[in-house]
């Protein structure tokens, strides 16, 4: 019976192959596939049939069925483009269109829309600040006094104009952080704001390292924000971005304008938390640094911090897509290669 | 810093494994970035001492060392030199994995027959153990090590990577990371015994301390050890150093290195023979005084430095680096010890203007406490009198004057609540700040607790700060997630930002790639911009201490980077290439910060649509560049004039300004062929610009509903023929002042063939239309003669045959 059933198969293959007209290829269905098929007459047989060998049978008989259905579908297919391309107005529709000329977003941009989509879903408001910023707002008004260790972490350009007083305090912002002194200086309370934008560092080109980088600052001031409502908005963040499965980890860090401070870090994408390169063999990867904003920070902001509580966060953008789409190299997304911006 | 597990457990009892600890000290702020298990793989690996060395009966080079492992006794055979009976060694018994000193490969040790003599066992080098690179000889062990104990419990040890934020000075020491242990893991803290007996000479009578400027030494202790004998410091201290990332010296060097690797608090030892007039004066340094410093270097010091000197001369800068002078040398019998306290930001200015890193500027600039002066000093002093056989002399020297009593700080539940988001009780909170050596006292409320800073806690100062201590003991993960609760903030967001995605979306959609170029940019590149080199106007903000000239300048436009990125696509690619940059640009303003309009540049070059078996191959050129530029405006609602224009990079005869509400808002062209050739490109390149901060009010005019006409149109043609000097807009202008005209469009532009020189010809559809009634043909005939009557009267235009 198995074997009748293959040469049933390869005849009616054969024969399939050889049709050329509409009109046959409805012959050769009612032959093959029709009520008074041998295969249907096999296939209603099979309650006969001591039950191993209709095990078999069926699954051969119904697989042959579903293979000669999909062949006959597709010659069919076959012969309706050959008449249309036949007949003198037809068109052969696999010709390429007229071309038209394809454009795309940067994906940093794609990325900078998608976080702060995320966010505005949230309530927060996209603000943006200069790039070239006064060291009040980049260093002093976040507690980073001249001689604060954080200032040699982070190695700043300065700018060569001078400011009304004749000093030298004009310098290429390294962190949207700076942002956030402006903001609240300018807006009353609730204030929830995110700050996307170039940051700038004195640092030499490699790998992972550019001069010129993307970071986005997050605010939100209000009478009753607690750091549960910081750990709320980043998780629901890292759930939307980085997906409803990704473990999120909240540990204590510390960042001068800050306190308490955290810095949040998914499960490592590579390998999963079992520890790889990328992570540095730590199964995590830090996303952002965050926390309680420092009441100092609020104060000089003329905000007062008996009546208002807030959390601010901020997170390197540039990694994410690089993360995202496997991407080993920073300087691609700066290199304007048509190449890469295909791709995205 | 690196910290080894061993040592930490001097201070601290560990049941974690070493992922579990380092879990922990992460979790709760100190970053564990990884750890190494020393001796992890040393099984089958023991002390052992040679107890006879025969020679090897074939071989001269070799030796049959006799073993004593402490169970048995051992003869193998040896092809180290350095070998002498007595040595403790580590001995591999067979089945020990060991790295092969030759190859490095890793190796399982095998009985091996060597020369005619069986070896079943091996002494060990420090490559083979995988310590160093050292293959020079036998490890001799430290004569402490016991014969027969596994070499993992005599030297193993597990080197963990710490991460110490800026903020915690005291967590540069072992102690203080075996304080945060402690408190992680619910043990308590074991401190060294700091007793020592004062058997020498007052030491008012030896030395006196003078700080002449408190406010950069709050605190200034000494010791005094007399008859300290230099050595090199037994095997435990070197290890210690070692693991600690130190190089060993001297006994009395690597104490006062020690101590400062264990409390955290940075000593610096003073010959007490050079130090002239038995007198230490803690002051500013004097214009135009200059030190030597241990490194050899000569240092020009300023007033605004901070010197430790003596009655004569300058013999260390503080806390950065001691003086050459000063120093011990292996003739030294005598020392000052210094434990001081200085200002941070004096030491951070100091540290930077000379150039000069230290362990002990480090410390200084993260603001140490200077309570921890007297118990470093006396750790240290003690270990110095154990270990360089000295004689302390009776009593400290102390100088305090920047003391203060430690402020209590006042935390109640409710303010914990309301920052973190969770209620803890008094009593959690209470355990988690003794844990931390916080002592803390009843208030006046029940609800509210006292607390004050144990006194290596300099980092606090504020509620704030006691709430993050309170929430890293009880661990992060017990903080709720919650949504921001109340009312959601009024959304006035700038429409800029709006704008600009409108903008990327469109240039994209008419097929511009877009591209992100630093901001930071190079005079050549800008240069090359100019078909006249002249200087640019107004210059552009230049960056202080550039890291190269390639990005030395802040770009005054998106050109140049755009230009350059055609350049390099160009290599590798055929086809048409559309790109456009959308960002700031940066224009200088006195004593202000710079003024940073949002702009948009596009590039075009190459075929309109490439190979095509529809065609479509011919090369871009002047229309396809403005028709995006009207595209663009068109879709935001602006109407724009194209007027001359004289921007020196473009073609002078194929470039027009971009005038929006009498404005000029950018400018599109054909590149210049100059400016072509300077960024290599051999093809027509077309671009335009606009100044995006500026469009943005036009786009925002209130737009008013058109009623739609229900009656029908007339269309008429109408075929000109002017002067070639005529313009389009010129043609329309007329057209369009006319009533019931409501579209005009050109058809046809045609010069040449029939056509006289110097003429042409335009043909234009024009629609008329009424909102209120049919229009008659009479009524379209009125109209289309009083326009070609004015279009002769005032172009010469006449109507074609
Ligand atoms: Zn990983």
């Amino acid at each position: 019976m198995l074997k009748q059933l293959k040469e049933l198969k390869s005849s009616a293959l054969k024969e399939l192959e050889a049709v050329s007209q509409a009109k046959d290829l409805e012959a050769w269905r009612v032959r093959y596939l029709g009520k008074k098929s041998q295969l249907t007459n096999i296939l209603r047989g099979l309650a006969k049939l001591p039950i191993e060998e209709r095990k078999q049978v069926g699954a051969l008989a119904n697989q042959i069925k579903s293979g000669l259905e999909e062949n006959l579908e597709q010659k069919s297919q076959l012969l309706k483009q050959a008449k249309i391309a036949a007949v003198g107005e037809g068109i052969d529709i696999t010709l390429p269109g007229r071309p038209f000329p394809t454009g795309r977003l940067h994906p940093l941009t794609q990325t900078v829309t998608e976080i702060c989509d995320i966010f505005v879903s949230m309530g927060f408001q996209v603000v943006e600040g200069p790039e070239v910023e006064w060291d009040y707002y980049n260093f002093e008004a976040l507690n980073i006094t001249r001689h604060h260790p954080a200032r040699d972490s982070m190695a700043t350009l300065w700018v060569d104009a001078e400011s009304e007083n004749g000093q030298r305090n004009m310098l290429l912002r390294t962190h949207t952080t700076a942002v956030d002194t402006r903001v609240m200086e300018q807006m009353p309370p609730p204030i929830r704001v995110v700050m996307p934008g170039k940051v700038y560092r004195y640092e030499a080109s490699d790998v992972t390292h550019v001069p010129m980088f993307h970071q986005i600052d997050g605010l939100a001031v209000d009478k009753n924000i607690t750091m549960a409502d910081l750990k709320g908005t980043l998780y629901e963040f890292a759930r939307r971005f980085f997906g409803e499965d990704r473990k999120v980890r909240f540990r204590c860090d510390y960042f001068p304008f800050v306190e308490p401070g955290v810095e949040m870090a998914i499960e490592c994408l590579v390998c999963g938390g079992t520890g790889c390169r990328l992570c540095g063999n730590s199964g995590w990867i830090e996303v952002l640094g965050a926390g309680m904003t420092h009441p100092r920070v609020l104060e000089r902001s003329g905000i007062d911090p008996r009546e208002y509580t807030s959390f601010a966060f901020g997170m390197g953008i540039d990694r994410l897509p690089m993360l995202r789409y496997g991407i080993d190299d920073i300087r691609l997304l700066y290199g304007s290669d048509l190449r890469f911006l295909r791709q995205f | 810093m690196k910290v080894s597990l061993k040592w930490l457990e001097q201070y601290v009892d560990i049941a974690l494994s070493p992922a579990e600890l380092a879990d922990k000290l992460t979790m709760a702020g100190t970053e564990v970035k990884g750890w190494e298990v020393i001796g992890g793989d040393w099984e089958n690996v023991v002390v052992g001492q040679i107890l006879a060395i025969n020679p090897h009966p074939n071989a001269d080079r070799l030796t049959l060392p006799t073993v004593d492992l402490g169970t048995e006794q051992q003869t193998v055979v040896c092809g180290a030199p350095n070998l002498k009976v007595g040595d403790k060694v580590a001995f591999a018994r067979v089945g020990a994995r060991l790295i092969d000193g030759h190859s490095g490969k890793a190796i399982k040790l095998e009985p091996a027959k060597i020369r005619g003599v069986a070896s079943t066992g091996m002494v060990c080098s420090e490559k083979e153990l995988g310590i160093s690179d050292s293959h020079q000889g036998i490890m001799v062990l430290a004569a402490e090590a016991q014969v027969g104990t596994p070499l993992a419990d005599f030297m193993g040890d597990v080197i963990f990577d710490l991460d110490v934020t800026p903020n915690r000075p005291d967590c540069l020491s072992v102690i203080g990371i075996a304080r945060e242990v402690a408190a992680l893991t619910g043990q308590k803290v074991r401190l060294p015994d700091i007793s020592y007996d004062e058997t020498g000479a007052p030491i008012e009578r030896q030395i006196s301390i003078d700080i002449t400027a408190p406010d950069l030494c709050p605190r200034y202790s000494a010791s005094l050890i007399t008859g300290v004998k230099i050595a090199p410091s037994p095997h435990w201290l070197q290890q210690r150093l070692l693991a600690g990332g130190m190089r060993p010296i001297n006994n009395v060097v690597d104490v006062t290195n020690f101590v400062m690797l264990e409390y955290g608090e940075p000593l610096h030892a003073f010959d007490y023979n050079h130090v002239k007039g038995q007198k230490i004066i803690v002051r500013r340094a004097e214009e135009g005084e200059v030190l030597v410093t241990l490194d050899g270097a000569k240092r020009p010091l300023s007033p605004d430095m901070l010197v430790i000197a003596d009655s004569e001369r300058a013999v260390a800068v503080a806390g950065v680096m001691g003086g050459a002078d000063s120093e011990m040398t292996g003739q030294t019998t005598a020392i000052v010890l210094e434990a001081a306290n200085f200002n941070p930001a004096s030491i951070y200015h100091t540290g930077s203007r000379l150039n000069l890193t230290s362990e002990a500027r480090m410390r200084f600039e993260r603001g140490i406490s200077p309570e921890l002066t007297i118990p470093a000093l006396r750790r240290a002093t003690k270990l110095i009198i154990e270990l360089a056989d000295g004689k302390a002399a009776k009593g400290i020297v102390d100088v305090y004057p920047g003391k203060r009593e430690p402020e209590p700080i006042l935390l109640s539940k409710g303010e914990l609540k309301r920052l973190l988001g969770v209620e803890f009780s008094l009593e959690q909170i209470k355990t988690a700040l003794i844990s931390l050596g916080f002592d803390c006292q009843a208030a006046k409320w029940a609800s509210e607790v006292k607390a004050i800073a144990p006194y290596w806690r300099s980092d606090i100062s504020l509620v704030e700060d006691l709430i993050e201590e309170v929430a890293r003991v009880i661990g992060y993960d017990r903080i709720p997630v919650t949504m921001p609760g109340g009312e959601v903030p009024r959304q006035n967001p700038a429409p800029i930002i709006g704008f600009k995605q409108e903008v990327r979306r469109d240039l994209a959609g008419y097929g511009f790639y877009e591209v992100i170029t630093y901001s930071l940019t190079s005079l050549d590149l800008m240069n090359k911009l100019l078909p006249q080199p002249h200087p640019l106007e107004p210059e552009p903000l230049r960056v202080l201490r550039p890291m190269s000239t390639e990005q030395e300048y802040l770009r005054p436009s998106l050109r140049a980077n755009l230009l350059a990125a055609l350049e390099a696509n160009r290599r590798h690619e055929e086809g048409g290439i559309r790109l456009f940059e959308l960002g700031r640009v940066y224009v200088r303003r006195p004593n202000d910060l710079p003024d940073e309009p949002e702009m948009l540049c596009g590039l075009l070059a190459g075929p309109r649509f490439g190979e095509s078996w529809h065609g479509g191959d011919e090369p871009i050129d002047f229309f396809d560049a403005k028709g995006v530029v009207e595209g663009l405006l068109n879709h935001l609602g602006v109407e724009a004039d194209f007027k001359p224009a004289d921007d020196e990079s473009l073609n002078p005869a194929k470039q027009a300004a971009i005038v929006v509400g009498g404005k000029k808002l950018g400018v599109v062209g054909e590149l210049h062929h100059k400016v072509a050739e300077a960024f290599d490109l051999s093809e027509k390149a077309y671009l335009f610009e606009l100044n995006l901060t500026e469009l943005l009010p036009f786009t925002m005019e209130h737009k008013l509903f058109q009623p739609i006409s229900r009656f029908p149109a007339v269309v008429r043609d109408i075929a000109l023929v002017v002067d070639a000097g005529v313009t389009h807009h010129q043609v329309t202008d007329i057209i369009t002042g006319f009533p019931l005209v409501t579209r005009v469009a050109l058809f046809d532009l045609y010069t040449g063939g029939k056509l006289p020189a110097g003429k042409k010809s335009l043909a234009y559809r024009i629609t008329f239309q009424s909102p209120s009634k049919t229009l008659t043909d009479e009524a379209a005939n009125q109209v289309q003669k009083k326009i070609i009557d004015k279009l002769s009267k005032e172009l010469g235009a006449t109507l074609r045959g």
